[in-house]
């Protein structure tokens, strides 16, 4: 041993001499560090194996796919939720159709025109909006919609609340996909004489496009998650409604605490596998929405020189 | 300007200007439909911590409520922060680079489950696992006054301990994120600099990438208290009300949200001037967010200049 280091350069770096003190810092911080992302591993985990494990014992069955709840009682075997995934499939796409166009208008405001205090403002409205808890929308759509127009609760008042809660989103998104176009395409199409609303409509949103649309989709999937706006301003029903204007509308989570609330859901109970098959069918429904969006923003990734 | 251009700025200008007008139209809405209830409360609003919404003898005040609410988000803020550091620093200094993208993936999943699906795991798997820690934390340290025993039920199951536990879980992802991205824009002259001098790992994040990010990792972990105080299903389903006792302090308390009371009563809601009770306590809870919202994206706009 000491034959090998009187051969090694006269030049040792100096920080090999690290003092125990600060050797066992680092290492002590290492392990916390590791420790912690072990920690938020598990709960993640054990998440999705409680919904998977719970909830596949009725999902294999074409029933749970093509039934609703209306035909079999509260506590019998059978049935499905055809009538949940059609509420939450039909109130997620008409919030859509109203958040995606405003969102986006939002965005090529904030991007291509925003200067100046307002464009500041804007930005700063469109982060607190995004901290807006989902129950105060829920009570906002309340307020106008059912106490100020007097219109009845519905699916439609449901997907009123859910643009408020998809627009902050969907703006972050584009925000950020059309700030990647570059700017050379703009002047481009200005030289040849284009005018700016063409220019935009014609080449820089369609070269964002997929990006966007893949923003559209996470934000679409998250909206589709929540539970609050659902109880406040639709009632629960357990047939098929089609009619998003009228009449109770079921929506998968809106189901789950529909059975959590209205039946004992021990395990082994019908309420029990109600309720673990309906989160194990929203949390795919989720999963492919956010694939497909994975997908479309992989066919955009920002072209690089 | 061409009548095309004017016409599009018009639009993209007036989306803009539409949500910086939500802002003021929640509250705004949200306060005319409250005045008729806080004229007919027979208590304190600021400091009752009695709710009774009967139409004919309205005695609610928020001061339950926000107690309740505070707690559990500041529990679930003590628990989340460390642990969420931690994770940022994983992914931005130690994970090897190839790995860091899908372990950003994986604790990004953390908020894409649905908050229903965080309220069933939590009552129904997670807190029957730490009731046995819930209940030797509650026997040895009885003496001190949070960890007495507290007003529900002596199993542990609906306590505010384990609100705040599922609620750290639920804030994680967005804390990390937020944090991950300051972290990511340490300057490298600074970390070169450092291990040139001889520094561990350790003393490269304590003296350079800490002192960098601090602004935004408090700013990020402000948003993840605006999230936690507003979460709404998650909480319903795990808190046990406790009907007719004070609020104590105790982590084995029960107890109820503003956003977990208005979505347990929902039903309240039918009755015009029972709503508006809910209504205020909406308002309260807005403007509560907005004011942590407000603070943390401050924060974070003042470090991007």
């Amino acid at each position: 041993m000491s034959t090998t280091l009187e051969k090694t350069p006269a030049t040792t770096p100096a920080f090999q001499q690290v003092s125990l003190a600060r050797k066992t810092k680092n290492g002590v911080a290492t392990v916390l560090i590791w420790l912690s992302f072990l920690i938020a591993v598990v709960p993640l985990v054990w998440l999705l194996a409680t919904v998977v494990i719970n909830g596949v014992k009725r999902i294999p069955y074409s029933n749970w796919w093509t039934e609703d709840f209306g035909s079999v009682l509260s506590d019998e075997v059978g049935g499905g939720v055809l009538h949940a995934v059609i509420g939450s499939v039909l109130q997620g796409l008409v919030c859509a159709i109203i958040a995606v166009p405003i969102g986006m208008l939002v965005a090529i405001y904030l991007v291509e025109y925003g200067r100046g205090k307002l464009a500041k403002v804007t930005t700063f409205m469109v982060d607190i909006l995004s901290g807006v808890p989902s129950i105060v929308a829920a009570l906002f759509i309340y307020a106008l919609w059912i106490t100020t127009f007097g219109l009845p609760r519905s699916g439609f008042a449901v997907s009123l609340a859910l643009v408020l809660l998809m627009i902050p989103v969907v703006v972050r998104s584009s925000e950020e996909m059309l700030r990647i176009v570059p700017d050379d395409l703009r002047e481009a199409s200005y030289a040849l004489g284009v005018p700016k609303w063409k220019t935009i409509m014609k080449i820089v949103l369609p070269t964002a496009l997929s990006g966007i649309i893949g923003g559209i989709m996470m934000a679409l999937a998250r909206v589709m998650g929540e539970t609050a706006p659902l109880l406040v301003l639709v009632g629960y029903s357990a047939y098929v409604n089609w009619d998003i204007f009228g009449g109770e509308q079921a929506a998968l989570p809106l189901l789950m605490n529909n059975e959590r609330v209205s039946n004992p859901f021990d395990e082994g109970t019908v309420a029990f596998d109600r309720i673990w098959g309906a989160a194990l069918t929203l949390v795919l429904i989720i999963a492919i929405v956010n694939l497909l969006a994975m997908l479309f923003a992989r066919l955009v990734a920002p072209k690089k020189k | 300007m061409r009548p095309g251009d004017r016409i599009f700025q018009f639009l993209t200008t007036g989306a803009g200007v539409f949500v910086v007008s939500l802002i003021g139209l929640i509250g705004l809405f949200l306060l005319v439909q409250a005045i008729p209830a806080l004229q007919a409360d027979n208590v304190n609003f600021l400091t009752s911590q009695t709710w009774q919404t009967d139409p004919n003898d309205m005695k609610f005040g928020i001061m339950g409520l926000l107690l309740v609410t505070v707690y559990s988000a500041l529990l679930a803020l003590i628990i989340a922060m460390p642990i969420s550091l931690g994770i940022a620093l994983f992914l931005t200094q130690y994970a090897p680079k190839r790995l860091a993208r899908p372990f950003a993936y994986v604790i990004d999943l953390l908020a894409a489950v649905p908050s229903i699906i965080y309220g069933l795991w939590g009552l129904m798997v997670f807190a029957p696992t730490i009731e046995p820690v819930s209940q030797w934390v509650n026997d040895t340290f009885s003496w001190i006054p949070i960890f007495a025993a507290g007003n529900v039920s002596p199993d542990m199951r609906g306590t505010i301990f384990t609100a705040g536990i599922v609620l750290a879980v639920m804030i994680l992802p967005i804390i990390t994120s937020l944090s991950r991205e300051v972290f990511e824009r340490t300057p490298t002259p600074h970390i070169e600099g450092a291990l040139a001098l001889g520094a561990t790992r350790w003393e490269v994040i304590r003296t350079t990438v800490l002192p960098f990010g601090k602004a935004g990792y408090i700013g990020a972990s402000m948003l993840g208290l605006g999230r936690a105080l507003g979460e709404t299903i998650a909480l319903a389903i795990i808190l046990t009300g406790a009907v007719g006792r004070e609020f104590t302090w105790s982590l084995f308390d029960g107890g109820a949200t503003f956003a977990s009371k208005i979505a347990a009563d929902y039903a309240e809601l039918n009755n015009e001037i029972s709503a508006g009770a809910y209504i205020a306590a909406g308002l309260v809870l807005f403007l509560l967010t907005f004011l942590v919202n407000f603070a943390a994206r401050s924060i974070i706009a003042k470090k991007g200049d």
